[in-house]
């Protein structure tokens, strides 16, 4: 493409087309957001659902009357039901207590390789920072048969503690890897002139990396959060009493007896088991979108 | 770890003779990296007692027999290879992770785009609504599409019988429950593809359009000269992700189908589990989910070597 000539045949044609093309502007502009909006009504479509089932009472879900997609009789009956349940309560309560030893334990895990890795090295480190990478590429399902037998020996199996064994090898490898591109882009300078100061590495890590790297600890963290409260394969596979259980496997091994289906119920726990990730999401969005994009930007 | 760490780097003054100053270099290279190992111990542990060694171990389980008492080398393997079942299964994953990761991909792509095109500010909004597929739990949104999807009195079927259509047996028919498994894995993860597109999106420096709109390019050209070539990589990376979690996927199948109709839509997960936990033959169930290693290491490694080689071209 001769680039002199086109721009000298478009000097004047932009000219006169000038109002033209700010109409075309504007019509791609509502465009866009008319073909957005459908996305949004098509992607929102299960949510919205879920929300009006469980505000239904039983009696108008098995009645099959009317629009499915509306709620005639509102009520709160089924949330009122299940925060009141014991065994909802023992899911709720296990599923916070797993997952805010499984965000401690990785992030205190991969906080210290991160920095390890990034900034000090040593023989063979980075072996390991590619072996990280790599085994962020293993998919749970691959292992869990192996970790049954583990699980086993540890004399772990129906116990909700070994999901804090397991689940951050689901999280530290993301973990580690967001927080080597942060730690790196940490000018050298910096730790150059603590270590003048005297200070010790734990304490430049503490002292200075945590908190520059803040967004990026937080954007892990909820990467570990997500992780460890909708895991399903695991506690699937070595849980089987309720006492056990967390939320993910518990509704539907719990709401669901024999053939008969709660619907209402089992939809105000979906709404009360999701709100956690939502509330998270609603209050933290860029650093959740950070942390989902960081292997974009550092790959 | 502590007396590790305390490197007295400061009282190392000009004054210091030299050789002793080249000693205590080496210390502290040596203390230095001494302390860099011990604290990536926990992670080395980690992953080597619960990711390398349960690997191997499931090579180990493969070989024995269903009590795990003698060794039968590959039968394991040559008995699934024979079976019908698992044929079923190695062609559904496959279709399964195909087609949902093309439909992702372009679908995030055409959303990445129209994002786009409108002005930052409402992009925020937008962008967070049309996220929350991927916030909420998996096993917990695919109970929700379980209960749309149910035959009697569910809410497709109400519309379709609105519409003056019957009723459709959604997870009841082979085909039917396919197309349904694979639908609400693009549901799920098409909101990955847009914002990873979004960012990459973002990062095609202006001038490149600029340069492309002077040259008299048209938004097709610009397309496909311009945005595409800035992010092979991005879109290589998110698809080799999305490829893993989706042929690995266990939550949707096992909620929605549980592997029915007639094993018509197992994947290797779904179906390892059922043959290893609930059949209680790890073994059996071990070599059903080393299957998917060769096929995910292949992609890995085309994929990464593309990666690295275009990364390389660019730092040139």
């Amino acid at each position: 493409m001769s680039s002199t000539t086109a721009v000298a045949e478009n000097v004047p044609q932009t000219r006169r087309t000038h109002s033209s093309l700010h109409r075309q502007r504007t019509w791609a502009l509502w465009g866009s957001y008319v073909a957005l909006g459908v996305f949004v009504i098509m992607f929102l479509v299960p949510p919205f659902y879920t929300l009006m089932t469980s505000l239904k009472s039983s009696a108008e879900i098995s009645a099959q009357q009317g629009s499915p997609w509306m709620v005639h009789h509102p009520t709160l009956e089924n949330f009122w039901y299940l925060l009141t349940y014991p065994n909802f309560q023992t899911f709720y309560l296990n599923s916070v207590m797993i997952t805010i030893a499984t965000v401690v334990v990785s992030m205190v895990i991969s906080v210290l390789a991160a920095f390890s890795l990034a900034r000090m090295g040593f023989w063979g480190s980075n072996v390991l920072s590619t072996g990280v990478f790599l085994t962020y590429l293993i998919p749970a399902s691959l292992l869990f048969l192996p970790l049954f037998k583990i699980v086993g020996f540890l004399g772990l199996i129906n116990s909700v503690w070994c999901l804090v064994l397991l689940y951050p090898t689901l999280a530290v490898p993301f973990c580690t890897w967001i927080m080597i591109g942060y730690f790196s882009s940490i000018p050298k300078e910096l730790d150059e002139a603590a270590l003048i100061d005297g200070a010790g590495y734990l304490q430049m890590l503490w002292r200075i990396f945590i908190p520059v790297a803040m967004p990026g600890i937080i954007a892990a963290t909820i990467f570990a959060f997500t992780v460890s409260w909708g895991a399903f394969l695991y506690p699937l596979a070595y849980l089987y009493t309720s006492n056990q259980m967390v939320l993910t496997v518990g509704i539907v091994s719990d709401l669901i007896r024999g053939d008969v289906f709660q619907w209402g119920k089992i939809m105000a726990g979906v709404v009360l088991a999701s709100m956690p990730p939502i509330l998270i999401y609603a209050f933290l969005m860029d650093y959740y979108v950070a942390g989902l994009t960081a292997g974009a930007t550092k790959g | 770890m502590a007396d590790g760490t305390s490197v007295p780097v400061g009282v190392m003054t000009p004054a210091m003779a030299g050789a002793r100053r080249a000693g205590s270099m080496k210390r502290f290279a040596q203390r230095r990296s001494t302390t860099a190992f011990l604290l990536c111990l926990p992670l080395i542990l980690l992953v080597a007692g619960f990711v390398v060694y349960p690997a191997f171990y499931a090579i180990w389980l493969s070989l024995l027999n269903k009590k795990m008492t003698a060794f039968v080398g590959l039968s394991n393997f040559a008995f699934l290879l024979k079976r019908n079942t698992f044929q079923l299964v190695i062609f559904q994953s496959c279709l399964f992770a195909i087609t949902a990761v093309i439909a992702k991909a372009i679908l995030g792509f055409i959303i990445a785009h129209l994002m786009h095109n409108i002005p930052g500010k409402n992009q925020r909004i937008w962008r967070g609504l049309l996220l929350v597929p991927w916030v909420v739990p998996l096993a917990l949104s695919t109970l929700t599409w379980w209960w749309m999807f149910d035959p009697s009195y569910s809410a497709f079927n109400w519309i379709l019988e609105e519409l003056g259509f019957g009723a459709v047996p959604w997870l009841g028919v082979g085909w039917i429950a396919r197309i349904c498994t694979i639908t609400v894995n693009i549901w799920f993860g098409t909101p990955f593809f847009m914002i990873m597109y979004l960012a990459a999106l973002k990062s095609v420096p202006e001038q490149l359009y600029e340069a492309a709109a002077i040259d008299g390019a048209n938004a097709v050209q610009k397309l496909f000269f311009v945005t595409l070539p800035m992010m092979r990589n991005i879109i290589a990376i998110t698809v080799l992700f999305s490829l893993i979690v989706t042929f690995a996927d266990f939550d949707i199948v096992r909620i929605l189908t549980g592997g029915g109709p007639q094993d018509m839509t197992h994947v290797f997960a779904t179906y390892a589990f059922q043959v290893g936990i609930q059949s209680g033959d790890i073994p059996l169930g071990a070599s059903v989910s080393l299957f998917m290693f060769p096929i995910l290491a292949v992609a890995a490694f085309f994929v990464l070597r593309g990666v690295t080689r275009r990364t390389k071209e660019i730092a040139a």
